[in-house]
């Protein structure tokens, strides 16, 4: 077990968690923040995607000791950011979510996705979001909802 | 307790609606009564259903409005709150949905359990939700009528407001005390269609927000004071049991608690770990050396079932249906005759939130929190692993990360093992989790299913004889289900599709064998619908080719005279379509099928080309039946979801297989659902203008789009696709 | 020593072995820049090549070495599952990045490797076809000395590449999957390799011929 100084969302957190612990189950468990969510654990699916140093990043497979100092960005503070708040808005506007759960990850990837592309084009959307599951299937509104977001941020 | 002995506890059924309950009380057995009965006919209800359970109005307005059944993505929890308050004329913007508990009120109007499947949630609580709605409204309306000294007559309602004949008003906050004491009336006047306000509206969803900024909480993300997490070493081989534990270095890690062997539904023991948090839990089950007796036990393997299979589907099986006169098929010619052999794998729901049950257990009393498509059957599961009666068990309803029938099982084995675990910790809230791992490799998976069909073609290019023979896993068999839905041997959610299908065959038989492999089987959205559509609808395009017919006039000469509404939406499919459909570009083809799942019928046309050696999904065009649309923008999303979903069937990574007992896939990696670039670019979906009663659309949007994609593909490749998944084209 | 089954092909592998086994008899601990110019002849120098080859060509190396949109993973080398894809600098896409898994270091706790600045080589640098075929000897060979296509490294900066680059370094400590077995290794140890890179290079990085 070792403690680590996590800055999450603008706060530091301290944990005490086992060195091999996924970030994605410590954020969920001893950080109390289920934004974040689990769906497969390898790395396949994105619903654990958070961003680390401004890099959407695959919670469920990052150790907590690899973290280090690098600030920590999930669901619940991405609404604080310009992107981050119209991607989520965009969201909301083109009742995007079924079952939702994926959505976390979806969002976070859009948002990264965002940051860098202020006009994606269809291809960039089907790369940037290309590693994310939805399985209920909302991936029509998806693209929409990016575009839309675009749209507002321009 | 068994179901059956609940069941026939009801109070106040006749002996003929208690049948049609007690053949309903499973999600799969809807099917039954899709047969039986029309699907918007309502049974006479049985109960009444206080409106002080559904709907509480809070003093600053807000309307709290309770939702029968599980929210998992469908849109249920928008819908029906849609159509009570549209009879109330509530406010819209003050209404809050949450999910109802387990609850005798709660149940299914048609079924008589709580639930939710066979995409039944709006056909069967329309007339409910709209009876409660105006039974509140009429009940404010009489509250403050008492203080106006005026008749109710005189006063009208409108955004959750009352106003009377001289120019007075209250709001439905200020009046819910006193409208609490009004008699709740028996009958009720409802709208007209054309009075609706939200009903027939786009309305978007009431949960999205919270679902965008992490702040909902699924039942994964429950977090109790005091509470322990546990996971399962499930045995390899179903029924398996262990013969010796290893759990010294298990045990070893800090912050596990405790492991131990429990009972599992089919007969063999599983391990338990249970520990502090969910990795601890992991680590320590990944460090348990337990060495399995299989002895006795059947290993499934694929390669054995397909022959098998292959072997029973070239003979004949129970009778389904027949009619006419089969013997007609041996003298059609060869040049005249399709003999087709299909093959489907296993498929895994993996619904997007891994398996999950919290249980507090109190000695006396329990608490259970899950996201379940079947309250009633969990809730007596749990109360029986624990020594209790249902009514000791509080259930509380979670929002649920999707289901599509994994969530309704009528073992209730999750439970169970939540259960058996919660029981050695009184007073101690414990989360069972099910990783990614235990449900792709946990079974209750879609039935492999193989089917062979010889069809005879008359002069008219017509199909003369029919002769359909299916095999596949029963869904229900051995359980007290079966009684009502295993009609001849034949287990109805295997055939329906085939069965009923709405074509004009004049001799046609259907028939099925049920192999038992030891795979625990269960229904997958659209259940029997995902196979036999599959093989309809490709079929019936093999005809089309073969007398070189447009499939959709093709179609409209087949079809049945009494099909009106799906020869609605095949019209309104054409229509929507020929823009597109008859000028694809260079590479491109166009794709059609139909089918009516549970009431709804639904046509499409898909745009696809092969990119990759996949195909590539440029464009769906759907319509759809569903009677009444409630909400439209649900419906819209429902079907461009939906047939997302449904090219799972196609993924080359689409399949559980066995070897040797045990699923080879136990991941996203091995398992892998459709992602961005598998699924349709653009779906546009049209609805059939109805005021008939509304019917679902959950299931219905899945069957349809892997005929169809396959039918294209066909006109690129020239290659008919029998067997799925599809491996590289 | 270990070998990647993978690493061998054909008949060559026996040359290979016999080679590497005559070769390896008489290596001295060749650390440091002793001159061994004037000793290193091109038959040696070929030799040596022939072990560096078998290194690049093992799935840890050759799996970022593609000449197609994607990454491999495994010693199967199959396409990189969850549709990643190269981007324009290698480096993935935003969203979609290598980084967004691939960390510093190998995470033997969830099975992912990693070392600083994950990313695939450039195109220049493939030494597969775009059918996942692996190049010859000579063609990688070939791509490997020609300056407009390997980021512009002369002799002794391939040989500080082999010796210094965390992900070459990362190569001969790839960290364990997450079932808890360890990924297989290349053919040499770390310094072996940088050891015949010296001699190649000191031979004037001779290639072989065109087959």
């Amino acid at each position: 077990m070792q403690t680590y100084k996590l800055t999450v969302n603008g706060q530091t957190r301290e944990v005490t968690a086992d060195p091999g612990t996924p970030l994605l189950w410590v954020l969920r468990e001893d950080l109390k923040m289920t934004g974040t969510k689990y769906g497969c654990g390898i790395s396949a699916c994105g619903a654990c995607t958070v961003h680390l140093a401004g890099v959407a990043t695959r919670s469920c497979v990052v150790p907590v000791s690899l973290v280090g100092d690098r600030p920590i960005v999930t669901i619940e503070g991405v609404g604080e950011d310009r992107v981050g708040r119209a991607v989520q808005d965009a969201w909301v506007a083109e009742d995007v979510v079924q079952c939702g759960y994926c959505q976390s990850g979806q969002i976070m990837s859009a948002v990264a996705l965002l940051k860098s592309r202020r006009k994606p084009t269809d291809e960039d959307i089907e790369e940037s979001m290309g590693g994310n599951i939805c399985r209920c299937g909302t991936y029509v509104r998806i693209r929409k909802a990016i575009k839309t977001a675009a749209q507002q941020l321009a | 307790m068994s179901v059956t002995t609940m069941l026939s506890s009801e109070s106040g059924l006749s002996r003929r609606s208690f049948l049609r309950v007690s053949a309903t009380a499973a999600g799969g057995l809807i099917i039954a009564l899709y047969l039986d009965f029309p699907v918007h006919a309502q049974a006479p209800q049985a109960k009444t259903y206080p409106p002080d359970a559904f709907v509480h109005i809070q003093r600053d307005g807000k309307i709290v409005i309770q939702v029968n059944r599980l929210e998992f993505g469908q849109g249920v929890q928008t819908s029906l709150p849609m159509v009570l308050a549209d009879e109330m004329d509530a406010d819209w913007t003050q209404v809050v949905a949450e999910l109802a508990p387990a609850g005798d009120v709660y149940k299914d109007p048609v079924f008589g359990v709580q639930m939710v499947g066979g995409s039944g949630s709006i056909a069967h609580s329309f007339q409910q939700y709209r009876e409660l709605g105006a039974k509140t409204r009429v009940m404010l309306v009489a509250a403050a009528a008492q203080q106006w000294k005026v008749s109710g007559a005189q006063c009208r309602t409108e955004a959750s407001v009352v106003y009377g004949p001289g120019g007075q008003s209250a709001t439905y906050g200020e009046l819910a005390d006193a409208a609490a004491h009004v008699p709740v009336p028996e009958n009720v006047p409802l709208k007209k269609a054309s009075e609706f306000k939200l009903i027939g509206k786009d309305t978007r969803r009431l949960d999205s927000r919270p679902k965008c900024d992490g702040s909902l909480k699924f039942g994964l993300d429950l977090d109790l004071p005091g509470m322990k997490v546990a996971v399962v070493a499930h045995p390899p081989i179903f029924g398996g049991r262990p013969k010796s534990i290893d759990d010294k270095a298990a045990r070893g890690i800090p912050g596990v608690t405790d492991v131990f062997e429990i009972p599992t539904i089919s007969k063999g023991t599983a391990v338990v770990v249970v520990a502090d948090k969910f990795w601890t839990a992991k680590q320590a089950r990944d460090r348990l050396s337990i060495d399995w007796d299989f002895s006795r036990i059947e290993p499934a393997d694929t390669e054995q079932l397909r022959a098998k299979y292959k072997d029973l589907a070239a003979t004949p099986g129970n009778v389904a249906v027949t009619r006419g006169d089969l013997s007609v098929l041996d003298g059609v010619s060869a040049a005249n005759r399709i003999e087709a052999e299909y093959e489907f794998p296993y498929l895994a729901h993996t619904p997007m939130e891994p398996l999950n049950t919290t249980i507090r257990f109190d000695g006396d009393r329990a608490e259970v929190w899950a996201g379940s498509q079947f309250q009633t059957v969990d809730q007596m599961a749990i109360a029986e692993t624990l020594g209790l009666k249902p009514e000791q068990v509080t259930f509380h309803t979670e929002m649920a990360g999707g289901g599509f029938g994994r969530r309704a099982t009528p073992d209730s084995h999750v439970q169970r093992e939540a259960a058996s675990i919660a029981k050695r910790y009184k007073g101690i809230p414990v989360k069972l989790i099910w990783t990614r791992e235990d449900d792709v490799q946990g079974g209750y998976y879609r039935p492999m299913f193989a089917h062979r069909i010889e069809i005879g073609i008359g002069a008219d290019g017509m199909p003369l004889a029919w002769r359909h023979v299916i095999v596949g896993q029963s869904l229900v068999a051995g359980t007290p289900f079966a009684a009502m839905l295993i009609k001849n041997g034949v287990d109805e959610t295997a055939v329906e599709g085939a069965s009923d299908n709405p074509y004009e065959i004049p001799n046609f038989t259907v028939t099925a064998h049920h192999p038992t492999p030891n795979v625990p089987v269960l229904w997958w959205r659209s259940v029997g619908h995902t196979h036999t559509a599959f093989v309809m609808e490709t079929l019936v395009d093999e005809l089309a080719t073969h007398v070189k017919t447009d499939p959709i006039a093709y179609r409209r000469k087949l079809l049945k005279p009494e099909e009106k509404r799906m020869r609605g939406v095949l019209d309104l499919m054409d229509e929507k379509s020929a823009s597109w459909r008859n000028h694809v570009p260079e590479g491109h083809a166009a794709g059609v099928a139909c089918h009516e799942c549970f009431g709804t019928n639904v046509a499409c046309a898909v745009d696809v080309s092969i990119e990759n050696k996949r195909p590539k999904i440029h464009r769906v065009t759907v319509a759809v039946d569903c009677g009444t649309a409630v909400n439209p923008l649900t419906i819209e999303s429902q079907f461009q979801a939906g047939v997302s979903f449904g090219v799972s069937q196609l993924m080359a990574k689409g399949a559980i297989t066995f070897k040797g007992g045990h699923a080879g896939q136990n991941n996203f990696d091995g398992y892998t659902p459709p992602y961005i670039i598998d699924a349709p670019v653009a779906v546009d979906v049209h609805i059939v203008p109805s005021t008939e009663g509304p019917s679902g659309c959950g299931e219905p949007p899945v069957p349809v789009i892997s005929p169809a994609v396959v039918n294209a593909l066909f006109r690129l490749t020239g290659k008919r696709y029998r067997t799925l998944p599809l491996l590289s084209l | 020593m270990v070998y990647s089954g993978t690493a061998f092909r054909g008949s060559s592998a026996v040359f290979i072995l016999i080679a590497s086994l005559a070769w390896l008899s008489t290596l001295s601990s060749a650390q440091g820049t002793s001159q061994q110019a004037a000793s290193t002849t091109r038959e040696a120098g070929l030799a040596a090549w022939q072990q560096v080859y078998s290194v690049l060509t093992t799935p840890r190396c050759i799996n970022c070495h593609t000449a197609t949109n994607y990454p491999e993973q495994g010693d199967d080398r199959h396409r990189h599952l969850f549709n990643v894809v190269r981007g324009p600098e290698g480096k993935g896409v935003p969203g979609l990045n290598c980084v967004t898994c691939h960390q510093s270091a190998n995470a033997d706790s969830t099975g992912v490797p990693g070392a600083n600045n994950w990313h695939l080589a450039p195109l220049s640098m493939k030494w597969q076809d775009t059918n996942d075929n692996i190049l010859s000897s000579a063609a990688v060979c070939q791509s490997l000395t020609d300056r407009s296509k390997n980021g512009s490294l002369d002799g002794p900066g391939i040989v500080r590449h082999h010796e210094q680059e965390p992900l070459v370094l990362w190569a001969f400590q790839p960290g364990h999957h997450r079932d808890g077995t360890a990924r297989s290794l290349p053919p040499l140890t770390h310094e072996q390799f940088v050891a015949v890179t010296r001699t190649w290079v000191d031979a004037g990085m001779p290639c072989p011929q065109n087959p």
